[in-house]
């Protein structure tokens, strides 16, 4: 039993609910009780949808348990069957329906369907949401290629000369984090280099597509966390590469076209595929106070490990914290992380997350919907860079994270909860007139991402520890002339100095002990 | 799967369709979002899966402003295979829980689908638990499972689990209380209202702190503020107390007609109330002109959902001239609805229960100008044409008594006025 108050990933159903939703000519019946359809709002409301998910659920109440819910499973099915006539019927459980072990997987094989059935085990009790998604893809693709896999020995058929070289993307989903534009993205990417996609999937795919996926000359893994174990089972079956580069950030665009380019035998100058504005935006003079702002990275394992290459690399920031909710890309995160000197964070308990963040106290947060929270109790600015995400990131623009265009738009994103440079180094220079006072805030942000007002309204999580160290008057007046954007910061490792050298008391003095302390 | 259930008094009463089939509604656990805002020092703590911790942030909205006081204890395999004994797994969560939130005067171990299921016995754990910890909160249990439960049920399971703990009135005073949650700003103005009819003696259940417990006994008179709360009004009605049958404090007419149900039992003529209120009327009826004037001649149909869908369509058919098609509710609790039902009429067809791809369908034939449904089929309806209202709303808006009217009025008024304001895309 785990205490949990707010929760990264939805259970392993939402995933299997997200495969189906993302494709065509799918359709899912799920064993389970009345109450669990909510989640057809997170479609329908949080990515604005214009369909409900294709699934029919049984909606179980107390009064069949016992005598009738086996008879419900297969009144739905044909029912499903009937009315929506799908190309392939997937078949699962939700928690409660996998406790009252009606084998819906069962029933249906022997329910005489006119669609082809695939059931899917949930593990309800020990997965989440995206290892729901990536065993429901999985099984899709398997149940579908089963009978296409070539024997063993047998070797691919080399593509004809007069063909275009192509490739499968795999793993975009409805509900992923800006998964529909960073499919145009890459599709336009690997045309330019004269690369075909063959079949997306899961999203728009129809099971036919999906027949198709043999065609190709290799896999991209775009989402790892969903299609991991199918690109593993297409490579040891039908010998097809995996792209395992995620395009997400200027540098690991170039490592992914040069990946293309190499697994897929191209003949093209890699420097000449496209180009993006961030390097030239992150070495122009106005980026210069990004210089070693300290960042704290928490989000699914492929944007987090993302985020902190292109946070240290490409935009010139201090990673100071590093973490993930996603355990299965837990060994992946700690690496990285260790790499820049730190220890990872691997969790799902947002109130660690929260503890991390209080106790960093970044100037800029980048996250999920969650940390998004969690920087707006704190004052600090944030940008969200993965799922769970809220309805503000499924927007009306044309907004991918990946390939060069992503870039582009991450920059923009990372930058906008900041103080623009000119405008940092005016607060500085003016900071004493009234029209710089302290509650002034980014002018651009209204109110919004970070303020002294905010920051000073903020109550603290846990009351004041007894023994805490006093502000002396003179030093408190001292602290209101440094600018609010580092005054939290300042005044935390002010009072961490005080508290080493077993201070009770900080005056004027011993703040500047402490910036001399903490500037070593 | 439908059947109409002959009535004796058909004449004057809406014909009841009866429906089974899918059902696209919350569970009861949907319930802790509003009942943990209104009992300010109350903890919600569910026992069940990762489903149920995922709903309650989904249904809020993700909504973190604060450390919430709802959680989710979630089983695992360990607690499913024995592994485990879950009584002991949940009074290490509790007290884990405890030294987090000292501030808890009252915890509530809400069952949830799995919990009943395996049939964990919270009943038997909260009396445990409250042994250990006696001195410093109250702890009961109640089920908000889908299993159990359907939305709105899970406010009546709560309140109806803090009945035993009322104190007993003395038998000879007479007081009022009113059950189901309201806002703090309706309760307030209802106590204005109350005082100037010539009442009071009210208590309101469930009221702001948990521990400020009204009392009941054969004088405790007992008006509904919402429709959903059957199962407490039993366990009152069981303790003594009475209930009056009134329609809903929904629009002006069902607000009046409540005020006056209630002031009937102090001896105070219908008049004398209707005289007293004169003021806050007149203002209703001032503000309301607005909302009806995009509301009326305008068809709608409600699907199942909150259960307020009855003093809902009776407000809208009455006072703002709307025509209903079909008004659905999940459940139809007879007695709790005697005056909502008596008002609605012959001419009206009402469904209890649900079978989803039936009622869409008929919602598509039809063509309503307005749908009132749960927020997972909004959006789908709209982008076939339809407008919508999604019926959440309904439950965490302040919509009751007068003042309100033109609130209430102005959620349905709203998407038809954005329709004609729009002059992009199109609807048809």
């Amino acid at each position: 039993m785990e205490l949990t108050l707010w929760t990264y990933e939805g259970p392993p159903h939402v995933g299997a609910i997200r495969v189906a939703a993302s494709m065509r000519e799918v359709h899912l019946v799920l064993h389970a009780p009345q109450g669990d359809t909510y989640a057809d709002l997170l479609f329908t409301m949080i990515e604005r949808e214009g369909r409900r998910p294709p699934v029919t659920w049984t909606t179980f109440q107390a009064r069949d348990l016992g005598s009738s819910t086996a008879e419900m499973v297969i009144e739905t099915l044909k029912g499903a069957c009937e009315r929506y006539q799908p190309q392939v019927l997937l078949v699962a459980e939700s928690c409660t329906g996998e406790l009252i072990q009606d084998q819906p997987g069962a029933l249906a094989k022997g329910a005489g369907l006119s669609a082809p059935v695939i059931p899917i085990e949930m593990a309800a009790y020990t997965r989440k949401e995206n290892w729901g998604a990536s065993e429901t893809f999985y099984q899709l693709v398997r149940g579908l290629l089963a009978g296409q896999v070539p024997k063993p020995g047998e070797e691919r058929a080399p593509r004809s000369p007069d063909q275009a070289p192509s490739v499968n993307l795999l793993g975009p989903t409805k509900l992923g984090f800006r998964c529909r534009d960073d499919v145009v993205e890459v599709r336009r990417l690997l045309e330019s280099m004269g690369v075909r996609v063959n079949v997306v999937a899961p999203l728009d795919a129809t099971p036919r597509d999906l027949l198709r996926i043999p065609e190709a000359d290799a896999n991209i893994n775009l989402a790892p966390e969903v299609s991991d174990l199918t690109c593993e089972w297409l490579r040891r079956h039908f010998k097809q590469p995996t792209i395992s580069t995620v395009p997400l950030g200027w540098g690991a665009t170039r490592d992914f076209i040069a990946e293309v380019i190499e697994t897929l035998g191209l003949d093209i100058d890699a420097d000449a595929v496209g180009e993006s504005r961030l390097p030239w935006y992150s070495r122009s003079v106005d980026s210069t106070y990004l210089t070693g702002k300290r960042v704290f990275i928490f989000a699914d394992g492929t944007h987090a490990l993302a985020a902190a290459r292109m946070a240290r690399d490409e935009m010139g920031f201090e990673v100071v914290g590093l973490g993930t909710y996603s355990r299965e890309r837990a060994r992946d995160v700690r690496a990285l992380a260790s790499e820049y000197g730190l220890e990872a964070l691997i969790t799902d308990d947002y109130l660690a997350v929260e503890r991390a963040v209080t106790e960093l106290q970044p100037e800029l947060v980048l996250g999920t919907q969650m940390e998004r929270h969690i920087a707006k109790r704190l004052g600090i600015p944030c940008a969200v860079i993965s799922t769970p995400a809220h309805v503000q990131d499924y927007p009306a623009r044309y907004s991918p994270q990946m390939g060069f265009e992503g870039t582009n738009v991450i920059f923009d994103t990372w930058v906008h909860p900041l103080i623009m440079g000119l405008e940092e180094h005016l607060l500085t220079m003016f900071r004493d007139d009234f029209e710089f006072n302290d509650d002034a805030v980014p002018s651009h942000l209204g109110g919004e991402g970070g303020g002294a007002q905010q920051t000073d309204n903020v109550t603290p999580m846990t009351p004041a520890e007894p023994g805490a160290v006093a502000w002396a008057v003179s030093a408190e007046k001292e602290l209101r002339k440094i600018p609010f954007f580092v005054r939290g910061k300042a005044r935390r490792n002010t009072e961490h100095f005080a508290q080493e050298q077993g201070l009770s008391v900080i005056d004027v003095e011993t703040l500047y002990e402490a910036k001399a302390h903490f500037s070593r | 799967m439908s059947q109409v259930i002959a009535r004796a008094d058909a004449d004057s009463m809406p014909s009841v369709t009866t429906e089974r089939g899918e059902r696209a509604v919350f569970c009861g656990l949907t319930s802790i979002i509003w009942l943990h805002r209104r009992i300010q020092d109350a903890f919600f703590l569910v026992v069940g899966s990762r489903t149920c911790a995922h709903l309650l942030q989904s249904a809020a909205g993700v909504m973190i402003f604060a450390e919430p006081r709802f959680a989710t204890a979630i089983l695992g395999e360990r607690d499913l295979a024995g592994m485990a004994d879950c009584h002991e797994e949940l009074d290490r969560v509790v007290s884990e829980l405890l030294e987090r939130r000292p501030d808890i005067r009252r915890l509530f171990l809400v069952g949830s689908c799995p919990s009943e299921v395996i049939k964990l016995d919270l009943a038997n754990a909260a009396t445990r638990l409250q042994g250990v910890h006696e001195n410093r909160l109250r702890i009961s249990a109640f089920s908000g499972s889908g299993i159990e439960t359907t939305f709105t049920q899970g406010e009546d399971q709560c309140l109806a689990s803090m009945v035993p703990d009322l104190p007993a009135a003395p038998e000879e005073s007479q007081r009022l209380m009113v059950v189901g949650t309201i806002a703090d700003i309706i309760e307030d103005q209802f106590r204005r209202h109350f005082a100037q009819v010539g009442i009071t003696d009210v208590d309101f259940f469930p009221a702001a702190r948990a521990d400020n417990l009204p009392s009941v006994g054969p004088g405790t008179r007992v008006i509904l503020a919402q429709p959903y709360v059957s199962d407490t009004v039993s366990a009152l009605v069981k303790r003594g107390a009475k209930l009056i049958s009134a329609p809903y404090p929904l629009g002006i007419e069902g607000t009046l007609a409540w005020f006056q149900a209630a002031a009937a039992e102090w001896g105070h003529s219908p008049e004398s109330v209707q005289e007293a209120l004169a003021i806050p009327i007149a203002r209703a009826q001032k503000s309301l002109v607005k909302a009806r004037e995009s509301l009326q001649g305008r068809t709608l149909h409600f699907l199942p959902d909150s259960q307020l869908e009855l003093p809902l369509a009776r407000f809208l058919r009455d006072e703002c001239g709307m025509s209903l098609i079909e008004v659905a509710t999940p459940f139809l609790d007879q007695t709790l609805m005697a005056e909502e039902l008596k008002r609605l009429g012959s001419e009206v067809s009402i469904v209890e229960g649900s079978d989803l791809d039936s009622a869409l369908a008929r919602v598509r034939a039809s063509r309503p100008d307005l749908t009132v449904c749960g927020m997972g089929i909004a959006n789908p309806l709209e982008a076939e044409g339809l407008r919508t209202k999604w019926s959440i709303e309904l439950i965490f808006t302040p919509i009751q008594g007068f003042d309100q009217v033109a609130d209430l009025a102005g959620l349905f008024a709203r998407p038809l006025t954005r329709e004609r304001q729009l002059e992009v895309g199109s609807w048809s």
